[in-house]
């Protein structure tokens, strides 16, 4: 039985289950004087039951379907010859997919050697088998569950905090999901990186200055035996990061500026949700923007003043993400502007400085560790964009600080190189796993740096 | 006791009836007690004043905050307003330098002369006003920068100094004036914040005193000071008075007899009262400043 | 008091200088605003000037004459028949109809490029439904060719190139003035999955994927956000693990979103064998994306929801879960549904960890389940805004309209929410 269908069923078991402890707790109640003589009410011993069926199974299932797939492929595999074992991930990757389409049918079982036709048949028993005892299992686990929550419908059990612990319990995990998708995100990329860092000295991806991850097809191809140097990456992120800031920043900090201290209600309630709609247009829009109005753009406008532009210039991909970030930048620093007790505006105004004298000499300068806070957090953000730069910028790895020059950046590479069909265990798609690895780093440690000077700004002034 | 809550004002407004919930054994009940619109007794003008206030009336949207008050500040007088809170004497000294600008509901009518310039005119300036008028606020608000930068941002802004040793000199009298040079001297450049309270609000005069102005607003200057640093600054405020015209907010009536010259009585936005300081606290002429210095309500 | 009257004097003096920098400092303020608001109106102009004929589609109407001699087809119920059959002959017939003049193999094969590659399998189909019609002639509207459609709407466009020979382009002029090639709605843009050929591509099979895969995502990151939420708010314990989980959460909201494409790629595909390519995935990874995000709104909901409404439950005698399940949470709810509403938005819009999990193939089926290969929306924009095809840009910026509509009523359901059922205490 398909997983899809055992849900359902799981699900309907419970709710039966649910019906028989309720009518049980009822029938228990009755000879005692009615339902106030339970330690709970009906419902909880009813809930009880559906739970004890309906978890224990879900959660047999859960791993079960998790994992089938990867054991009967390794029983598969173990089961052919010796001689034809495969001899990398690789490999192995392509025999299954021939034995899984021989299996389903795509392929003419006459047209492939005898061993994966036999090993087609011994995957389809497998499949086969492997439902069976699922299904069974698991609906077994169902109904033993709820006969066990159903033979404890006494009336001296406070089914009540049983209940009430086992949902805290699910509450909890749902709360540690958070912990295990990080925990997950690091060993999604320490162990490519690691097996990275194996081919690929980690001096040389640190501070070789070349990046080219393009295995050769030919043996006379320029950098065929591909570079992993991932400085021009990490300088064109700096670059269309920096050409970015430079545009949100200023952008952002006097227009959060104007909007705290300047304008009329009016004028904030209409330009602030304006504003704020530049942070939900998705990132493609901004993308598609950027590659084909921005980039084509610049280009003539560089060539018109006499200067050579390159049609996948930095410039566009910055400047595009400079709007994006333009509302995150002012979002957090009307935030931390407006903690600034209103006490040192007055001070300061009945002084008899004007509103901007007070707005540069005194809470500019009491808000700028909040707002440098916010300026990492824009960095960060900056950092890890990347459909903005996958469509405007290019992917030619040049070492340069010129902003009509195309650059690429990490997410770019990392993009590129897991799009479409990949080598497994090839260098290549490695090296994008380790360059997921440095990009979640640095975000990370921006991100902790922020959060941790715009907390201690806010403590200052709570 | 909370006089919003307690007080409520009789639906005829043309007569203007103040009632309260007060305790049965009360002597005198409130109620009873009329306050005229406009009408002050005791001594509200003096010749030649700094300031000369007519009319004057102060709306929060529909609320009218301050009724129909009329007032002469002497020069080089210090005159201190009490009342109940809530009464509209900060809202009235707020006026004074028009700090109330910033708040939009905000509006003032009436006259309000400073030196014979109208400073409620469409002309006028507000920057070049609070530099003459300077303002000294309930909690202690220095900058969060250094000492010396405190004092030195008035002057700064004004441009006051042409040269660091000018700027030195401000900022040494200014310190020494409000009686705090002997105790920071060492440390100019330390950060104010970590100053005791009731050095930081004597730094806050210090700072106001740097632009020399003709008038000091102060709105209950020391309600978040110890006794002994409240003290300090009420020495200080006398020491002034020579040289500046005060006004002082203060919810403690020791310290209005203590420090000024007059005091005014205010009451739900009236002016009940203007007397000499002693008068007002031993003798006081209106029923309501009576029950209020003798502790009846507040 | 000299003293006093001489500085008033320098205040007075130094007002016009410093009132200029007032008035420059409050300019800035309105330029910074002013170049904000003109990129959010460039941007939309530039999507709607570039995306509004994308709504518009190209279609020939043609007499057709289903000659069995002109196809080399005597029984359209005959498959091998059917397989070798000529049916681009008769559209051929029916152009020529119009333009006597154009004999000649080059002049046919520049009239059979008037219908869009797909013409002829349309005749086939009709045939095949309806084997009567053999012999006769049909009124048949086919759509244009990519090459016509781009010189009928974008004759005018110098961004655009216009591949026709001077010939078509007589021959294009002569029809739409007859009136034979119309411009009508683009029903084929909502009706249809991904194409080659931009005049035949749709955005359906896109917003089935997206509805899918949004699906996934709604069903475990809303229940399990709101759990997250509840626990920390209401049952954490003052302790380290759950410090290391808030600080966590924290991070995870600003986690790029492409790790969050590694995650699947390495997790559920790589680990537990899940298929590339399918809702399925992609909505368990947009789940643990915006989860951070509906776990911090939730929380903030729960925390507006006042004590006295607890402790009036306790003093009952409700047990704590009983006070958070039967009062905190109704009352939290309303926004708690604006910030998950919210989320979602935010993962509607979300391309990048899609592209690692390979949501980017062509696909041009429409899915039909959690388990079939799909694209979604942003991404089907992604794709043909990197098509060589000049086509594909009109789609593109057509396919960001209806994403662009649909994340804005998403919004303005989130605001409408939130004004209906909020409480202010």
């Amino acid at each position: 039985m398909q997983t899809a269908n055992l849900l359902p069923l799981v699900l309907v078991l419970a709710v039966v289950a649910y019906g028989l402890a309720f009518m049980r707790s009822r029938a228990v109640a009755a000879p005692l004087g009615g339902i106030r003589n339970l330690k709970a009410l009906p419902f909880y011993y009813a809930a009880r039951a559906a739970l004890w069926s309906a978890i224990p199974a879900l959660v047999v299932l859960a791993a079960w379907a998790g994992f089938e797939g990867k054991v009967i492929q390794g029983i598969v595999i173990a089961s052919l010859p010796q001689d034809v074992w495969p001899e990398s991930a690789g490999q192995a990757s392509l025999i299954l997919s021939q034995i899984s389409n021989v299996a389903a049918g795509k392929l003419n079982p006459d047209f492939v050697p005898e061993h994966i036709a036999g090993a087609a048949g011994l995957l389809e028993t497998l499949r086969e088998q492997s439902r069976t005892f699922k299904a069974i299992l698991v609906l077994l686990i169902a109904v033993l569950g709820a006969a066990f929550a159903w033979s404890r419908v006494a009336p001296h059990i406070n089914a009540r905090e049983s209940v009430e612990r086992t949902l805290r319990r699910i509450f909890f995990v749902c709360a540690a999901v958070a912990v295990l998708t990080t925990v997950g995100i690091v060993f999604s990329v320490i162990f490519e990186t690691v097996r990275f860092f194996g081919r690929v000295p980690i001096t040389e991806f640190l501070f070789g200055t070349s990046w080219s991850p393009q295995t050769a097809l030919r043996a006379d191809q320029v950098g065929s035996d591909g570079a992993f140097g991932m400085i021009p990456l990490f300088t064109g992120t700096l670059l269309i990061s920096a050409i970015a800031l430079l545009v949100a920043v200023p952008v952002g900090l006097l227009s959060a500026i104007y909007l705290s201290e300047y304008a009329t209600k009016r004028v904030r309630a209409t330009v602030k949700p304006l504003m704020e709609m530049l942070a939900g247009v998705p990132t493609v829009v901004y993308g598609f923007f950027a590659a084909l109005t921005v980039a084509p753009f610049i280009r003539d406008l560089a060539e018109m003043i006499g200067l050579e532009a390159s049609s996948q210039s930095a410039l566009a991909a910055g400047l595009v993400m400079g709007v994006m970030i333009i509302p995150f930048v002012s979002s957090l620093s009307d935030d931390v502007i407006n903690a600034v007790p209103q006490t040192l505006r007055d001070g300061s105004l009945a002084l008899g400085a004007t509103q901007s004298e007070t707005m540069k000499n005194v809470i500019f300068p009491a808000a700028l560790p909040g707002i440098i806070g916010g300026i990492l957090l824009a960095a960060s953000r900056a950092i890890g964009e990347t459909m903005i730069v996958v469509m405007a910028a290019g992917l030619a790895a040049n070492l340069t600080a010129n902003p009509l020059d195309s650059v690429t950046t990490v997410t770019v590479q990392i993009a590129t190189l897991l799009v479409g069909d990949q080598e497994f265990d090839s260098a290549k798609t490695l090296s994008a796993f380790a360059l997921g690895m440095m990009l979640f780093v640095v975000t990370l440690l921006l991100n902790v740096i922020a959060l941790k000077i715009v907390r201690k700004y806010r403590e200052q002034y709570d | 006791m909370n006089m919003n809550e307690s007080i409520s004002r009789a639906a005829d407004n043309s007569d203007e009836t103040v009632m309260s919930a007060q305790e049965p054994e009360a002597e005198t009940r409130r109620e009873d007690i009329k306050v005229e619109e406009g009408k002050t007794v005791g001594v509200p003008y003096a010749d030649d004043p700094k300031f000369k206030l007519r009319n004057v009336e102060v709306f929060y949207g529909e609320d009218r905050a301050i009724k129909d008050i009329s007032l002469d500040i002497a020069r080089n007088e210090v005159i201190s307003f009490i009342g109940p809170s809530g009464c509209g004497k900060s809202t009235f000294l707020r006026c004074l330098n028009r700090m109330n600008d910033s708040i939009d509901i905000c509006r003032v009518k009436g006259q309000l002369m400073l030196d014979d310039e109208d400073i409620y005119h469409s002309k006028k300036d507000v920057v070049e006003l609070r530099a003459r008028v300077g303002m000294v606020f309930q909690k202690p608000n220095p900058f969060p920068k250094s000492i010396y930068d405190n004092v030195a941002y008035g002057p700064r802004i004004h441009g006051l100094a042409n040269r660091k040793s000018d700027l030195d000199e401000i900022v040494e009298n200014s310190l020494r004036k409000a009686g705090l040079w002997d105790e920071v001297k060492d440390r100019l450049d330390a950060t104010a914040t970590g100053m005791s309270g009731g050095q930081q609000q004597r730094l806050c005069i210090a700072r106001a005193i740097a632009v020399s102005p003709e008038v000091i607003l102060m709105d209950e200057p020391c309600s978040a000071l110890d006794p002994i640093a409240t003290a300090k600054v009420e020495e200080l405020i006398s020491e002034m008075s020579e040289t500046y015209t005060i006004v002082i907010v203060t919810h403690s009536m020791q310290q209005a007899a203590r420090v000024s010259h007059r005091t005014a009585y205010f009451h739900l936005g009236h002016l009940v009262e203007v007397n000499e300081t002693t008068k007002v606290f031993t003798s006081p002429e209106h029923e309501l400043t009576e029950s209020y210095i003798t502790g009846r309500f507040g | 008091m000299t003293d006093q009257r001489s500085q008033a004097e320098i205040v007075r003096q130094s007002l016009k200088r410093r009132y200029r920098k007032e008035r420059r400092f409050r300019l800035y303020g309105i330029l910074a605003i002013f170049i904000a608001l003109a990129s959010l109106f460039i941007l939309f102009a530039d999507i709607i000037g570039k995306g509004h004929t994308g709504f518009v589609k190209t279609t020939i109407t043609l007499d057709v004459p289903l000659n069995s001699d002109a196809m080399y087809l005597d029984d359209p119920t005959d498959k091998d028949q059917i397989s070798m059959a000529d049916f681009s002959a008769p559209i051929i017939a029916a152009l020529q109809t119009h333009f006597p003049e154009a004999e000649g193999g080059s002049a046919r094969r520049e009239l059979a490029r008037m219908v869009g590659s797909y013409a002829p399998s349309e005749v086939r189909r009709l045939l095949e439904k309806n084997p009567e019609l053999l012999n006769t002639t049909q009124t048949m509207e086919f759509l244009a060719h990519d090459t016509v459609s781009v010189y009928v709407k974008h004759a005018d466009n110098p961004s655009y190139s216009i591949r026709l020979s001077e010939r078509q382009q007589g021959w294009v002029d002569e029809l739409v003035e007859k009136g034979v090639i119309d411009t009508s709605f683009n029903d084929v843009l909502f009706s249809r999955g991904d194409s080659r050929e931009p005049g035949n591509a749709g955005i359906l099979g896109a917003i089935v994927g997206s509805l899918l895969t949004m699906l996934v995502t709604l069903a475990i990151s809303f229940p399990m956000g709101i759990a997250a939420a509840i626990y920390l708010e209401e049952f954490a314990p003052q302790n380290r693990i759950t410090d290391f989980i808030e600080v966590n959460i924290n991070n995870l909201a600003a986690v790029p979103s492409i790790i969050f494409g590694l995650l699947g790629l390495a997790v559920f595909i790589g680990l537990f064998g899940m298929p590339r390519s399918v809702p399925v995935v992609g909505g368990l990874v947009l789940a643990l994306m915006t989860l951070p995000t509906i776990i911090i709104s939730s929380r903030a909901a729960i925390k507006s929801v006042p004590p006295s409404i607890r402790e009036a439950a306790e003093g009952i005698g409700a047990s704590k879960m009983q006070v958070v399940l039967h009062h905190v949470v109704p009352l939290a709810m309303p926004g708690m549904l604006t910030g998950s509403i919210i989320g979602m938005a935010q993962a509607l819009g979300e391309t990048a960890p899609l592209l690692l999990i390979g949501m980017v193939a062509f696909i041009v089926d429409v899915p039909d389940g959690f388990f079939s290969s799909a694209t979604v929306l942003p991404v089907q924009i992604y794709l043909w805004a990197s098509s060589s095809e000049q086509g594909f840009v009109e789609l593109a910026s057509a396919g960001i309209m209806v994403l662009l509509a649909f994340m804005i009523s998403m919004n303005a359901l989130a605001i409408w929410l939130r004004k209906r059922l909020e409480r202010r205490w």
